[in-house]
């Protein structure tokens, strides 16, 4: 079957299985964001001791700020394999446009780690003794926020795929992007838990998501470019 | 107009254009900077609130504003890279980086040492400081992705992508940050009419913020012309201006 007897619809589809296929076929894609999140977030009881009242408190930042470095971690997979045997080369020559394409591999790639966090998540407020009202919150933020920040840490991995040691760079390129999500991500629980109305914070997370899911694949294609030559 | 903005994209024709300019710019800017500091800490009635501890504003106020300003020259020299492939563009986006940064980091630190009697403590979350820390941090990511590539052409193309990633994402921080904390006071208008300042106060701080402006400048043409000679060592002009150099010593 030639590729240009798909379309666009159909190599979107290909993208996103191929994607996933990846993923399944080595686990560890998938298993080692989450067990990073599990285990990083029970450091922090460990760290000091903390009433059950101080870790309530404190629960909704450390489990936002941890799945905000696992989704970062889990980035290097992204892009690295497809640079290492040049099917990432192709996928910029492709008569495809880019942007979906660039739009699908980042979604696939948070079905497959961002996904879980957000399914562990009240696990982990459960061992912060995150009071009962902000469970809902936390998930229905991480469920907002995870893949916004998977789209701006792509912006860095695209910057630093072309570099050999690039993990701590792109922590510094990132991390400062992601600001806004953090505090509105986090924020959510906090409105929840001080019983406000949470439409606002719900909309901003959306709106977020939205302006990383639309702006962002521009950005990582130019980046991809400069990264590939 | 237009031929001689087109003239300064040159490198050869910046540096030629900057050589008188440079002693100008430095002595106008030492003046007022020297006038602002005598007639501010020394002349300008006290703060009937703040009392003398107000008078750090004359360099505070300046650096952080001039600092986020670089943020934005950067940010344009970048996209006038990437769209026009402009060098001397690229060259002011590089050399402007880390002056924005120390610009930064020292409205930080007069900050922290303006809070401590006024607030009562150096560092507090707030909007403001946490926005102008956050650009501090987008200054060295953009320095560190140059830094980290062995290619200056893709080094520059990649620091002008993240410049220009960094300069849509500004707005937002701010915008989250001020919703999620605010102690800062608001902005007070400086001089003129209508604002409670006396004439005393705020002329000394129009010294200051040009001269702090100024210098900025001085450090950015004085940082780009070396940077010129460097990557432009090979070419006819700069073997004939190190010749000259040579013959005058």
């Amino acid at each position: 079957m030639s590729r240009s007897a798909l379309g666009l619809a159909g190599s979107l589809g290909t993208t996103l299985q191929r994607e996933l296929q990846l993923a399944f076929s080595s686990p560890g894609r998938i298993v080692n964001p989450l067990m990073f999140f599990v285990i990083a977030v029970s450091m922090f009881p460990l760290g000091g001791r903390m009433s059950a009242e101080v870790l309530g408190t404190i629960a909704a930042g450390v489990i936002w700020v941890t799945a905000l470095l696992a989704v970062m971690l889990s980035m290097e997979s992204l892009f690295r394999s497809d640079f290492d045997d040049g099917s990432l080369e192709q996928l910029l020559l492709s008569p495809q446009p880019l942007y979906f394409h660039l739009q699908v591999k980042v979604l696939a790639h948070w079905l497959v780690t961002g996904l879980p966090l957000v399914v562990i998540s009240p696990l982990l407020g459960l061992l912060l003794h995150l009071p009962e009202a902000g469970y809902g919150p936390l998930m229905l933020g991480l469920l907002l926020g995870t893949p916004a920040l998977s789209m701006i840490a792509a912006i860095g991995t695209a910057l630093t795929v072309g570099l050999a040691r690039s993990g701590l760079l792109l922590a510094v390129l990132v991390l400062p992007l992601s600001i806004p999500v953090l505090v509105f991500g986090a924020g959510l629980v906090d409105t929840a838990l001080n019983g406000l109305p949470l439409t606002g914070v719900v909309a901003v997370l959306a709106a977020l998501l939205v302006l990383a899911g639309t702006l962002a694949p521009l950005a990582i294609g130019a980046a991809l470019r400069i990264s590939v030559h | 107009m237009w031929q001689w903005l087109y003239k300064l994209g040159s490198p050869r024709h910046f540096y030629e254009m900057t050589t008188g300019l440079v002693p100008w710019l430095t002595g106008v800017s030492l003046l007022l900077l020297a006038a602002g500091v005598v007639w501010g800490l020394g002349f300008a009635p006290p703060d009937y609130q703040m009392g003398d501890n107000f008078r750090i504003i004359y360099i505070h106020v300046p650096t952080s504003m001039c600092g986020m300003g670089a943020y934005v020259l950067l940010a344009t020299m970048a996209a006038m890279h990437m769209i026009w492939n402009i060098k001397m563009a690229d060259i002011v986006a590089k050399v402007s980086a880390p002056v924005g940064a120390a610009y930064i980091a020292l409205g930080l630190i007069t900050g922290a040492l303006w809070g401590k009697p006024t607030w009562g403590t150096y560092w507090t979350w707030d909007a403001r400081l946490t926005s102008s820390l956050i650009l501090l941090f987008l200054f060295l990511g953009v320095m560190a992705l140059r830094a980290a590539y062995d290619s200056e052409s893709a080094g520059s193309k990649a620091a002008s992508v993240l410049a220009i990633v960094g300069v849509v994402n500004v707005p937002i921080i701010y915008f989250s940050v001020q919703w999620w904390n605010t102690l800062h006071q608001g902005t007070s208008k400086l001089g003129g009419a209508g604002s409670a300042n006396p004439p005393e106060i705020w002329i000394p701080a129009f010294f200051t913020g040009f001269a702090v402006i100024g210098l900025f400048f001085v450090a950015v043409i004085l940082r780009s012309r070396n940077e010129i000679l460097y990557r432009e060592r090979r070419t006819q002009w700069v073997q004939d201006l190190l010749q000259k150099e040579l013959t005058h010593a």
